[in-house]
């Protein structure tokens, strides 16, 4: 089987993307041909760790000031043409999306998104996903001509490198891209983020509508989360009420976060936060509902108002200094 | 300034989901407006109203003519509604709907812009507002978490990994947007009562000029092979805080070396 990644750029912009490197270790293991095509500057630089992590081949395209998903789904349109590989994969990230949800239109192939297993049956990719809140597992297998195209969500495979040379790489022409090209990247802002970050952090404290206030965030997600060197983040709740932002969504619409230590402050644990987070080493849970779901898959639960418990861990761990 | 606004009509997420014989979700009760969705409608609302007129209206694909969903979004003061409701959508994935639904938007006629939630509560693929803009041919602005318009472009920032983007293209444009975007308002009681006779025009898969081979179990080009229970989190301590929980947490953390 041939397989494509469509390769992204960390945000750093000098390595590849950690979801990138995941994909090509799990297309090495089932794959016979492995080729990255990549959007983004410094193709050269991203050789040396695509090809350690099992691409052969590398399709360079620049993006200039267009979507990076745009040009990626014309790129692959007129490469898969020449190509022909099996299946393609996706991180699910936001110009992976972009991507996949184009080029599925100009192939006319069907997608399957939220993947977080891989198999191949035959000359078929089946796909696995997780839904109710990850409590039922899914196999969907692709029928009808390929490419196959699936998007898997991060952190579904370890990125492990399997000791291959730099990939080679072959700059390609940016294809004409129509009116959808007109779409233009005027400015890139960047939010200085303190510590770790959501995807990376070995401990990740998130607050949910328990809280009571956006203004409770601050001191108690951020101010724990700060002390145990973690990463904050949030419950699809209060994103949808604004107290912060999407990018701090844990869960099945947001991001997947499998930290070593997992703190929900006032989370009820709906099945939509879930399956973002229960792959957690350890999960700690503080919410006043003792009947609150988030306690099923919690090894410390403690039925308790964050207000009153938080600020009292919070002092214990500042004397502990 | 003329909006369209897709809308997903939706089991109650609250409850239980489960799946029919097909593997595919039940959608067999009453449905409700996608919470997701009345992000897109407030907004819509709200830039037709700053571009000083023109119509919002709401697209919805859904089995048995469902129209509950569509009624709350109307009451929030959308002005119409095309339907598309038709057995032979029973089984569709998400390109399927896009086609049906890039085919609504042409169906709808001058429509400047097409606002779409990011994904669906039920469904979550997350692809079909860049599937209907490559259909139809138009710019995508995903991931907006706010939006201008003005000059005939509209301007979003655009979530990524590490902040926001400035984005902007020339409309008709489709632009997906994040929750949290606006704040939706409640439908009062006088928009409760507007809603019921305000127009839905229901279409069926031919309607579109569409066959019922590309839509539906036909379209869908993918089949369920397993379906399994995961593996289950067993749940561990529990406590009731009784003003030394905290104590509690720091020797759970200390044990994990994590202090």
């Amino acid at each position: 089987m041939k397989i494509w990644i469509y390769a992204e750029p960390a945000p750093e912009g000098d390595k590849p993307a950690t979801s990138t490197l995941e994909l090509l270790t799990k297309a090495r293991e089932l794959g016979d041909t492995v080729e990255a095509v990549y959007v983004g500057p410094n193709a050269d630089a991203m050789a040396p760790a695509l090809g350690e992590h099992g691409a052969t081949k590398i399709y360079a395209v620049d993006r200039g000031d267009a979507l990076a998903g745009v040009v990626g789904a014309a790129a692959l349109a007129s490469l898969i043409e020449a190509n022909q590989p099996d299946l393609v994969l996706f991180a699910q990230s936001y110009d992976g999306r972009d991507a996949l949800a184009r080029l599925s239109a100009k192939l006319d192939r069907p997608v399957v998104t939220n993947g977080t297993d891989l198999k191949v049956d035959g000359d078929k990719a089946v796909v696995g996903t997780a839904i109710f809140g990850g409590n039922t597992l899914v196999d969907t297998k692709f029928e009808g001509p390929g490419p196959f195209l699936a998007a898997i969500r991060p952190k579904s495979f370890a990125a492990e490198p399997g000791g291959g040379a730099a990939a080679t790489v072959e700059q390609v022409s940016a294809p004409d891209l129509g009116r959808a090209g007109e779409a233009k990247v005027l400015e890139h802002h960047v939010e200085e983020q303190e510590g770790p970050k959501l995807e990376e952090a070995a401990v990740v404290v998130s607050g949910g509508r328990g809280l009571g206030s956006a203004e409770a965030y601050e001191p108690l997600v951020e101010g724990l989360a700060h002390l145990l060197k973690g990463a904050s983040g949030a419950s699809r709740a209060i994103v949808d009420a604004g107290w912060v932002p999407y990018a701090k969504q844990v869960g099945q619409t947001g991001k997947t976060v499998k930290p070593k230590v997992y703190v929900a402050l006032g989370i009820s644990g709906a099945t939509q936060h879930l399956v973002g987070m229960k792959g957690s080493d350890n999960i700690i849970a503080i919410n006043k509902d003792g009947e609150a779901p988030i306690f099923s898959v919690a090894d410390l639960g403690v039925v308790g108002d964050v207000h009153k418990v938080v600020p009292k861990l919070i002092e214990a761990l500042q004397a502990r200094g | 300034m003329n909006i369209a606004v897709f809308v997903k009509q939706i089991p109650d997420p609250a409850m239980p989901g489960e799946l029919t014989a097909e593997h595919t979700l039940k959608r067999e009760g009453k449905l409700i407006l996608d919470e997701s969705d009345s992000y897109g409608v407030e907004m819509a609302l709200q830039l037709a109203d700053k571009a000083g007129g023109g119509e919002v209206t709401l697209i919805s694909m859904a089995p048995n003519n469902e129209v509950s969903g569509l009624r709350t979004a109307l009451a929030m003061g959308a002005a119409k509604a095309i339907l598309i409701s038709d057995d032979a959508l029973a089984g569709s994935d998400a390109l399927s709907t896009a086609k049906v639904l890039a085919k609504a938007v042409e169906r709808a006629g001058d429509v400047d812009l097409v606002l779409a939630a990011t994904e669906s509560t039920d469904g979550y693929t997350g692809t079909t507002p860049a599937q209907v803009a490559e259909l139809l041919g138009w710019p995508s602005l995903t991931f907006a978490k706010h939006i201008e318009l003005g000059d005939g472009k509209a301007t979003i920032q655009r979530q990524t990994e590490a902040g926001y983007d400035i984005v902007e293209a020339p409309l008709p444009a489709v632009v997906s947007v994040t929750a949290g975007v606006v704040e939706p308002r409640y439908p009062s009681f006088k928009g409760i009562m507007a809603a019921k006779n305000k127009p839905v025009d229901e279409v069926k898969v031919a309607d579109l000029g569409l066959t019922t081979e590309q839509v539906g179990w036909a379209g869908a080009r993918q089949q369920i092979t397993n379906v399994a229970a995961a593996p289950a989190r067993e749940a561990g301590e529990k406590i009731e805080d009784d003003g030394a929980a905290h104590e509690q947490i720091v020797a759970f953390l200390e044990k994990l070396k994590v202090i």
